[in-house]
């Protein structure tokens, strides 16, 4: 019983890396770069929806929607200020450049007069509520979570596979020229990627309030990510939420049954564990330079 | 299947020798049961439309990919015992007496030119960490030294204007030119150029011409190429292997094979009815 | 753009190429030495943190910048010579012994860390860094008896068979001892084969192992040395602070360490030093600045993180080359004047060449 227990939190837990994984992997997909700025953009979200509230008295449902768009929009300005002009420099470049702007939101979170410095909670309206399924007890927010992540993953599914913007995103992440060949407007689509994966940070981030209460170091959570988004394989998007339930359950089991320490370590020995196996990840892709 | 037109006459010892090789990526066979000898001292070219396995062929013997089947056995020393090159991790086919160029040009971009010919000297440096570390004597007199014959190699390519530039900055023929020269630095016993005359305009092409030849004349180099510059195959070339999709079709001289009625198949197609391509007058 | 006329093997090989180099380091090389006399003792302090940011800056530089591998955990090495000097010192070990066990345990535990090197390339390298990182960190954390745990360690100051070196002044020659010195190894290095496999590395690891570079060999080898000099820094470093503990060696000193190489200019070893002294100044400039700033932005808790990412991404977007890069383009619009072009230093836009196979 305690098992199952564990295993709920460890999946729920594991449903906010899984969500901020997937940002990265959608991000690597479509334009090959790493971004370090999905725990931050997830910080970010969170801080909207509470200002949306407490701010201008906005009811849950639409502050969440605002958040989510806003971030969008933050997303897509982002690509075209910042990442656009740097493409063709090699990718540690890059990644340094998504830790700075990592850094540039933090600091500015915090000079937000009165709210940037202190911690918030979200009023979300099912918060404290618990399930009781037999003799499990159930937060509601874990199940949210759950919920949540489980709907849109099917969403994404659908777009990427039947909608003509999924199908053009697909297109444009294996093949840029051809893309551009087929009159696929690429960089527009880079534009959305970022803003899509920024959307799904905002909403990880509107998911994980509730638990970890809104503040301005929010965002480290996003560095569990990365070996979510490992274990998983950097390339797959299904890879990336099983990697994060991976590294979840890992976690919350680790937290229980072995000693003090491990918990905040199991997620990266596992990585370790995972690169000197399988370096692609449960479902990652061959890198083969051809020469 | 395998056709294996082998010269029966002895001339020269073996150099290299391949047999059977096959390699199969997923489902795809991309060497299927080729097999050739090199002799030394002679140019000996692999010729084949697009996709027919030759650079697969290179990067078997340079031992980036390892064959399903078969075997690359290597003589190096007159009279010297085979080695099977099968059994050799990538890094040792260069102190074997192999170098090679690369269809799309790998070289060290952030460095000279000079930078890049001394690194072709790796494979005879005599100096070790610590002795580099305190920079002593020894260490300098092996760098005058890699210096001196990287210099040589400079002059017989006529590369002294690039000597101190950056690669990343110099035209396409010049790169070509820098890669051979990398090689020639590893004073190799071999010499796998993979497309040497593929983006070179005609005087580049005949300077490169030149150059085989110098290197099999006067610095006594065997040369294993790939390439598609009939006239350059055929101005340089002891011996062809045609190929096609991954098989063997004719080895011979340059002439016999490009006369060969399946090679010319498979660059042209077969047209049994030549007469409906005539023009009417 | 001086124009250096070489008329034999030696000059090209020498470290000083012309006269000119010769005059001026040797003018800095005076000024460090005669620095503690001059000047005041708290920019002393700040000086020997530059010399010692400068050693662990050029382990990451020759890992990073010259060999391409991508480092995102360092401050583990720059810990682990920390702690293993911290306990050494504290069992009286004389100081040069105790520098050289910590020196050789983060050569070992690079050499650990630099096993993933092998198989793994760019982001998936960063990230196996980034866990050993975190483990390090914990195992600093957890190994209470050794390392005193989440309280500390204090750490006295350097000794040798009972005479001890409190000195502000005698830390400082210390510090400028061993910089000199790793800094002299590291560009002898660099000029002979080793250095060239290792730029071989970073540039093409295909024609590199073609040309009969040994990978494994070299990657391990650029990782100890790289994992060496960061545990000579944090030898220095334990000392200079005289007390460590786990979070001083967290993933925020490993971004700062990066922070450091590529702000200084990734791929020369000025830059280690300029970015060290980028490191050291910030914080000062932004105290400083702190009277002139509104009290919501000067106040805020956020502030050395938002110039620190501000300037990054100035440096990503405007200036890839870092501070050297900067500084070459302004010595050469000086030696050109008033002939200089904007395009002298115009990099080659090429796209990235995509390693995936799909």
């Amino acid at each position: 019983m305690q098992v199952l227990q564990l295993l709920l939190s460890g999946v729920s837990q594991g449903c906010i890396y899984g969500l901020i994984a997937l940002g990265f992997v959608l991000i690597y997909k479509a334009t090959e770069t790493v971004s370090f700025v999905q725990g931050e953009l997830m910080m970010l979200g969170a801080f909207c929806a509470f200002a949306a509230m407490a701010g201008f008295g906005l009811p849950f449902w639409m502050a969440a929607l605002l958040a989510v768009v806003a971030m969008a929009a933050l997303g897509v300005l982002l690509e075209l200020v910042v990442i656009r002009p740097v493409l063709g420099q090699p990718q540690f470049a890059i990644v340094m450049l998504t830790i700075g702007i990592g850094y540039v939101m933090r600091g500015l979170i915090t000079m937000v007069p009165g709210i940037g410095t202190e911690t918030h909670t979200l009023a979300v309206p099912y918060k404290s509520q618990v399930l009781n399924i037999g003799p499990l007890v159930i937060s509601v927010e874990q199940a949210v979570v759950v919920g949540a992540t489980a709907v849109l993953c099917v969403l994404l599914y659908l777009m990427f596979r039947y909608s003509k913007l999924g199908i053009a995103m697909q297109a444009a992440s294996q093949n840029q020229l051809a893309a551009y060949y087929m009159g696929i407007p690429v960089k527009r689509l880079n534009g959305l990627v970022w803003g899509l994966a920024a959307a799904v940070a905002a909403i990880a981030g509107l998911l994980l309030a509730p638990i970890t209460f809104v503040h301005a170091n929010m965002g480290f959570i996003g560095l569990k990510a990365f070996p979510a988004a490992v274990v998983g394989g950097f390339g797959s998007l299904p890879g990336a939420i099983v990697g994060g339930l991976v590294i979840g359950v890992a976690e919350s089991l680790a937290g229980f049954y072995l000693p003090d320490g491990f918990k905040d370590t199991a997620p990266y020995i596992l990585v370790l564990l995972m690169l000197m196996i399988k370096p692609n990840g449960l479902f990652g892709e061959q890198l083969r330079k051809k020469v | 299947m395998s056709a294996v037109a082998q010269a029966t006459h002895p001339e020269g010892d073996v150099l290299l020798s391949a047999r059977d090789l096959s390699v199969r990526f997923g489902g795809v066979l991309a060497v299927n049961g080729v097999s050739f000898d090199v002799r030394r001292g002679e140019v000996f070219t692999l010729i084949g439309p697009n996709g027919a396995g030759k650079t697969t062929v290179f990067n078997l013997i340079s031992r980036i990919y390892t064959p399903t089947t078969g075997e690359i056995t290597w003589y190096g020393e007159p009279g010297g015992a085979p080695l099977a090159l099968t059994s050799q991790p990538p890094h040792a086919i260069a102190s074997l007496g192999i170098a090679r160029t690369f269809q799309n040009i790998e070289l060290f971009e952030h460095a000279t030119v000079l930078h890049n010919l001394l690194v072709g000297r790796h494979v005879h440096r005599r100096t070790g960490f610590w002795g580099e570390v305190f920079f002593t004597r020894a260490t300098r007199r092996a760098e005058v030294q890699a210096r001196e014959t990287a210099e040589r190699v400079i002059d017989l390519l006529d590369l002294q204007h690039h000597r101190d530039s950056m690669v990343a900055g110099l035209p396409y023929g010049v790169r070509k030119v820098v890669e051979l020269a990398r090689a020639l630095c590893t004073e190799p016993r071999l010499l796998l150029l993979d497309e040497p005359s593929s983006g070179l305009n005609v005087e580049e092409t005949a300077d490169m011409a030149f150059w085989i030849q110098d290197i099999q004349k006067e610095l006594g180099i065997s040369v294993l190429m790939v390439e598609h510059d009939m006239s350059l195959v055929s101005k340089v070339s002891d011996r062809v292997l045609a190929m096609n999709q991954g098989e063997v079709l004719a080895t011979g001289s340059p002439k016999e094979v490009q006369a060969d009625a399946r090679v010319v198949e498979a660059y042209l197609g077969s047209v049994d009815d030549v007469s409906s391509l005539r023009r009417v007058a | 753009m001086r124009f250096i006329f070489k008329t034999s093997y030696e000059q090209d090989i020498r470290l000083a190429r012309h006269g000119g180099h010769v005059f001026w380091y040797g003018l800095l090389l005076l000024a460090l030495l005669v620095a503690p006399w001059v000047i005041a003792e708290y920019w002393l302090a700040q000086l020997t943190f530059v010399l010692i940011y400068g050693v662990v800056g050029l382990g990451l530089m020759l890992l990073a910048g010259f060999t391409g591998q991508f480092s995102i955990g360092h401050a583990a090495f720059l810990g682990t010579g920390a702690y293993t000097q911290a306990v050494l010192g504290n069992m009286g070990v004389p100081f040069p012994l105790a520098m050289a066990g910590a020196a050789a345990l983060s050569a070992a535990v690079g050499v650990l860390v630099g096993l993933p090197a092998l198989r793994l390339k760019g982001i998936y390298l960063g990230i196996a860094t980034l866990a050993f990182g975190f483990i390090v960190e914990e195992v600093f954390a957890r190994w209470e008896k050794v390392t005193g745990g989440n309280s500390g360690l204090h750490v006295q100051p350097p000794q040798f068979f009972g005479w001890q070196l409190e000195s502000g002044a005698g830390f400082y020659f210390l510090c400028l001892v061993v910089a000199v010195l790793s800094t002299l190894a590291i560009l002898n290095l660099l000029r002979a084969p080793t250095g060239r496999a290792f730029v071989a590395i970073r540039d093409s690891e295909i024609s590199a192992q073609s040309m009969g570079i040994h990978l494994a060999r070299y990657k391990t080898l650029s990782f100890a040395i790289s994992a060496a000099l960061a545990g000579l820094g944090g030898a220095l470093y334990a000392h200079k602070l005289s007390f460590i503990s786990p979070d001083q060696f967290s993933i925020l000193q490993s971004i700062d360490l990066l922070l450091l190489v590529v702000i200084g200019g990734l791929g020369s070893v000025h830059g280690a030093f300029l970015g060290a002294i980028f490191l050291i100044t910030m914080p000062q400039l932004i105290a400083l600045s702190k009277d002139w700033l509104p009290p919501v932005i000067g106040e805020a808790p956020g502030l050395q993180g938002l110039v620190y990412g501000l300037v990054l991404i100035a440096f990503v977007l405007f200036e890839p080359l870092g501070i050297y890069g900067r500084w070459l383009k302004i010595r050469t619009w000086l030696q050109l004047f008033p002939f200089y072009r904007r395009g002298l230093f115009k990099r080659q836009k090429s796209f990235t060449k995509s390693d995936r196979l799909r």
